[in-house]
């Protein structure tokens, strides 16, 4: 069941190797389209726009959550086809390959497996050849449960984060199951973090 | 029965007098025609504005269609349709619900508003605000709390302004607008002009 998001604290800054790196195979590019999987902040509208890329900020885990709801019966109603026709017929309707990055953050970890089967889809289909995927997974395996937050960028390799809620993961995670979960795709990079964090960076 | 000044559409602002605000859907005579031809006891008092003072729609009105506002305009009721108010403020207040496509110089947003923005000058989405939508304007802020979904697209002032709107090159279409009403006929049909209504609510010879 789903908490009601803890109040902000101050964030706490952290380095980010992947982030880096997703900033850098966008340097050089302008007017790219990119998506912030944590809905709209304006740390990360500034950071992007003065970078001259274009931000779409959509909070994926709010509308997830206010689409198949939320406690009992959500992850039976996140493996609804119809359910998650509807869901991708009101979100993320990009066209095709028109998509310069992605930010998903830690979004990805909490959705079931069909329904993110279907978003990984569609993030397929709408991300340009040659663009980045930056997600987030907790390192903690068996976990049952992981915390869900905000992210803030503060520069090109640093973010704060803020718990927004502890949440119920949709599958557990380890390197094996990432790379099969981006079978498909093009090169992915993992990196392991401090803080029980795994770092991903995909191209597609 | 009322030739229709084609200044008074949109009349010029003379030295002391504060501009008139027309909310219309369709074309309609001055009320200072109107009112001229119209016995004494049936003429409609002025309604001019003070200036400084901005229009205001109330939480309780309900609107469809076209608003063209040649001063700040404060929508605080229902709307569907379109605003326009180039050169101006508008601001959607905590009790507006609008379901419209604005353009202003600002554009400030406390209530809910479905559909894009572009303000030449900055937009302002304030907590317990709700957009969805796209905006494209050449400052934006949003503070904590606020709800926000659609795209963001900063451009420099001078492409913002009508007479040199051009749209940019190599700009990835964006996800689609939630569906825009916009019931204001692009020509006028041909048919009576609207009545003015006297102080009583019936209709004025």
């Amino acid at each position: 069941m789903t908490r009601p998001a803890a109040p902000a604290t101050a964030g706490q800054e952290r380095t980010s190797k992947g982030l880096e790196q997703f900033f850098a195979a966008i340097d050089g590019q302008e007017n790219l389209s990119i998506i912030d999987f944590g809905g709209a902040s304006q740390a990360n509208i500034s950071f992007i726009t003065d970078l001259g890329h274009r931000l779409y900020a959509d909070d994926v885990l709010r509308s997830v959550d206010q689409t198949f709801g939320t406690g009992e019966g959500a992850r039976e109603r996140q493996s609804d086809p119809d359910a998650i026709a509807q869901y991708l017929s009101q979100n993320l309707t990009f066209h095709e390959a028109s998509v310069g990055g992605a930010l998903v953050w830690d979004t990805l970890q909490f959705l079931a497996p069909p329904l993110l089967e279907a978003i990984m889809q569609r993030l397929y289909t709408v991300m340009r050849p040659g663009a980045h995927l930056f997600a987030i997974f907790s390192a903690r395996e068996k976990a049952t449960t992981a915390s869900s937050y905000a992210y803030r960028i503060t520069g090109s390799r640093t973010f704060t984060l803020s718990l927004r809620s502890e949440r119920p993961v949709g599958q557990i995670f380890n390197n094996r199951s990432i790379e099969k979960l981006f079978q498909g795709w093009g090169s992915i990079k993992f990196f392991l973090t401090r803080d029980n964090f795994q770092e991903v960076l995909v191209r597609r | 029965m009322w030739s229709k000044r084609k200044e008074d559409e949109y009349p010029p602002r003379p030295g002391g007098n504060p501009p008139v605000t027309r909310i219309q859907s369709d074309p309609v005579p001055s009320s200072r025609d109107a009112n001229s031809s119209a016995p004494p006891s049936q003429r409609i008092p002025d309604v001019d504005i003070p200036h400084g003072v901005p229009a205001l729609v109330g939480k309780s009105v309900s609107i469809k269609g076209q608003i063209l506002s040649r001063e700040d305009i404060t929508m605080d009721g229902e709307f569907e349709g379109t605003i326009e108010a180039f050169e101006h403020r508008l601001t959607v207040g905590a009790n507006g619900r609008v379901k419209a496509s604005l353009k202003a110089r600002e554009v400030i947003v406390l209530g809910q508003v479905f559909g894009n923005i572009e303000a030449t000058d900055r937009v302002e989405i304030r907590r317990d605000a709700k957009l969805v939508g796209d905006v494209r304007t050449s400052r934006i802020s949003i503070e904590d709390g606020a709800f926000f979904k659609g795209g963001i697209d900063i451009v420099r002032p001078e492409m913002l302004r009508p007479e040199r709107r051009t749209a940019p090159a190599d700009v990835p279409p964006s996800a689609p607008a939630p569906p825009i009403v916009d019931l204001a006929p692009a020509e006028a049909p041909a048919k009576a002009p609207s009545v003015p209504l006297n102080a009583a609510g019936a209709e004025a010879n």
